[in-house]
């Protein structure tokens, strides 16, 4: 297998986009990719991106976009796995060039949500759990996470305020990302007096719903040493897995098994432990969600993640800082495109680019993604060279 | 809802038919074709055990449209006695009182109806013993 460059990052601001196409906002972000990479052409693309065909009723995506971004008749595939889609197109595109089947590769995600009214969008994101037995018995997604806290705090003794302090963290990095939807702090009392959605969770404890898009160029390393200006990001790990679709299948319901399985396969091929990660973006569609995956990625022991965030150890300035970007809570949660803003913001801050929210002496960074109530789950780790 | 779609669910829904793997025992509901334990692809068809405990609950205050009629409910998953797990809404108890490890029946009942010249569903749902 080739070695692997991210030479390029692009994304644009997120929110409620009323103004702009689901075909625009990608095209720019990729623009914004291709020019940060200086590269004059792409050989291939793929797209993360769950369900245009419910969120706008466009499908054909590898068509559309490749068409709107002037690439035709390059080789285009659009990828879906729920909320992974982004994190899963890049696992595609890296092992499109590690396989040497293609030198420069666009990788994309893009979601447009809020053409829909709310109640559409909430059974667009719905179709990501089962439909036939789950959600036919009246459970949403936050209804879902709501009962993985529910056994977490039952079983681990977390606390509330320990779930509030995750948004808390997340809106404070979110408020130095000039790109996040929803910049604004938040304090544990505005969490815990906020609306109830689903018992324990309520509205600040859920990621928005918002439009917006990401991409990031790719390269095998002997191209990226010749035109690549910036520091150079090598991605040294990559790991994909599943569960059962139901969360009521899953022997323990407060672990998310796929994010395990895929982080251990992208430790083991990255040649790293969990101790020398210096930073990591995961996948806070909501705050317990962040307190089962960093104990699933290994940085706390299973249980511990409540008390460990309390504690400070994955806060900006703390030993593992988690969600710098501000994370998909306040930063926003286009779903298809979750998983490349994930990977923008590492290589931003592997780079050195990350102004008043940079961590310093960052050189090992990585990336979780997942989709559903954890059905699947896709790790990627990055180092600068 | 398409009524084919409906229709193949019945056997599990009215009547809580799941499948026991012939080679390793387990039980699965709803049926499937291949073992994940043993890859067995021999089955037999087992009625699921009726009662069982509360696992976990949530209590659901912005629920689907087609649910907005019985907001906020309660829904939870329960571990049937035979092992097999169901996620269902809890019925007939006090919001206030649910408790993780609580015994629970399961009910034949209604779960939605559709609008105009919509089916109604129905299915099991789960009350406090
Ligand atoms: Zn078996």
């Amino acid at each position: 297998m080739r070695e692997v460059a991210i030479i390029g990052v692009g994304m644009n601001k997120w929110g409620e986009l009323w103004y702009k196409s689901l075909r625009d906002i990608f095209t720019e972000s990729a623009l914004l990719a291709i020019d940060d990479a200086g590269v004059d052409h792409i050989d291939s693309m793929y797209v993360g991106c769950m369900s245009s065909g419910l969120f706008v009723g466009q499908e054909h995506l590898s068509s559309l976009l490749a068409d709107y971004l002037g690439v035709c008749p390059i080789p285009s595939a659009r990828i879906e796995s729920a909320c992974a889609s982004g994190g899963l197109a890049l696992r595609i595109g890296f092992l499109d060039v590690a396989s040497g089947a293609s030198d420069i590769v666009l990788v994309g995600g893009v979601e447009k949500m809020t053409d829909v009214p709310v109640e559409g969008a909430t059974f667009a994101l719905s179709t990501a759990a089962d439909q036939e037995y789950e959600v036919y018995s009246g459970i949403t997604f936050p209804g879902l996470y709501a009962m993985m806290a529910q056994a977490h705090m039952h079983k681990y003794g977390t606390t509330r305020e320990q779930l509030a302090q995750v948004a808390v963290k997340n809106h404070h990095n979110g408020s130095m990302n000039p790109l996040a939807q929803f910049p604004q702090k938040v304090t544990v009392e505005n969490v815990i007096n906020s609306v109830m959605i689903a018992d324990p969770l309520r509205i600040l404890d859920c990621s928005p719903i918002t439009d917006g898009a990401a991409a990031v160029i790719l390269c095998p390393m002997d191209i990226a040493k010749k035109i690549c200006k910036k520091p150079l990001v090598k991605i040294t790990g990559s790991g994909n897995a599943t569960d059962t679709i139901a969360l009521h299948s899953r022997e323990d319901i407060t672990e998310i098994r796929s994010t395990k399985v895929a982080a251990e396969k992208a430790y083991k091929m990255a040649d790293k432990k969990p101790e020398d990660i210096d930073l990591a973006e995961v996948h806070d569609c909501f705050t317990i969600a962040e307190i089962c995956v960093i104990e699933a990625l290994g940085f706390v022991e299973k249980g511990k993640g409540g008390k460990a965030t309390e504690g400070g150890l994955t806060a900006l300035d703390g030993k593992i800082p988690v969600n710098t970007s501000g994370g998909l809570k306040s930063k926003g949660h286009p779903v298809g495109a979750t998983g490349i803003a994930q990977v923008c913001e590492i290589v931003k801050q592997l780079r050195g680019e990350a102004n008043d929210r940079q961590v310093k002496n960052a050189k090992v960074g990585l990336t979780q993604n997942m989709g559903g109530s954890g059905g699947s789950s896709v790790v990627h780790i990055m180092e600068v060279v | 809802m398409p009524a084919p779609k409906y229709w193949r669910e019945i056997p599990q829904r009215y009547r809580l038919e799941g499948a026991k793997c012939k080679g390793c025992g387990q039980v699965y509901f709803p049926p499937r074709l291949i073992c994940s334990s043993c890859k067995s692809r021999e089955f037999e068809m087992v009625n699921l055990q009726r009662e069982g405990e509360l696992l976990t609950y949530t209590i659901i205050r912005v629920p689907p449209s087609q649910f907005t009629d019985q907001s906020p409910y309660a829904i939870g998953i329960v571990e049937l006695d035979r092992g097999v797990k169901i996620l269902s809404q809890i019925v007939d108890c006090d919001l206030d009182k649910l408790e993780i490890g609580q015994r629970m029946r399961i009910e034949f009942r209604k779960i939605y109806s559709e609008g105009e010249a919509g089916i109604i569903c129905y299915g099991y749902k789960c009350v406090p013993v």
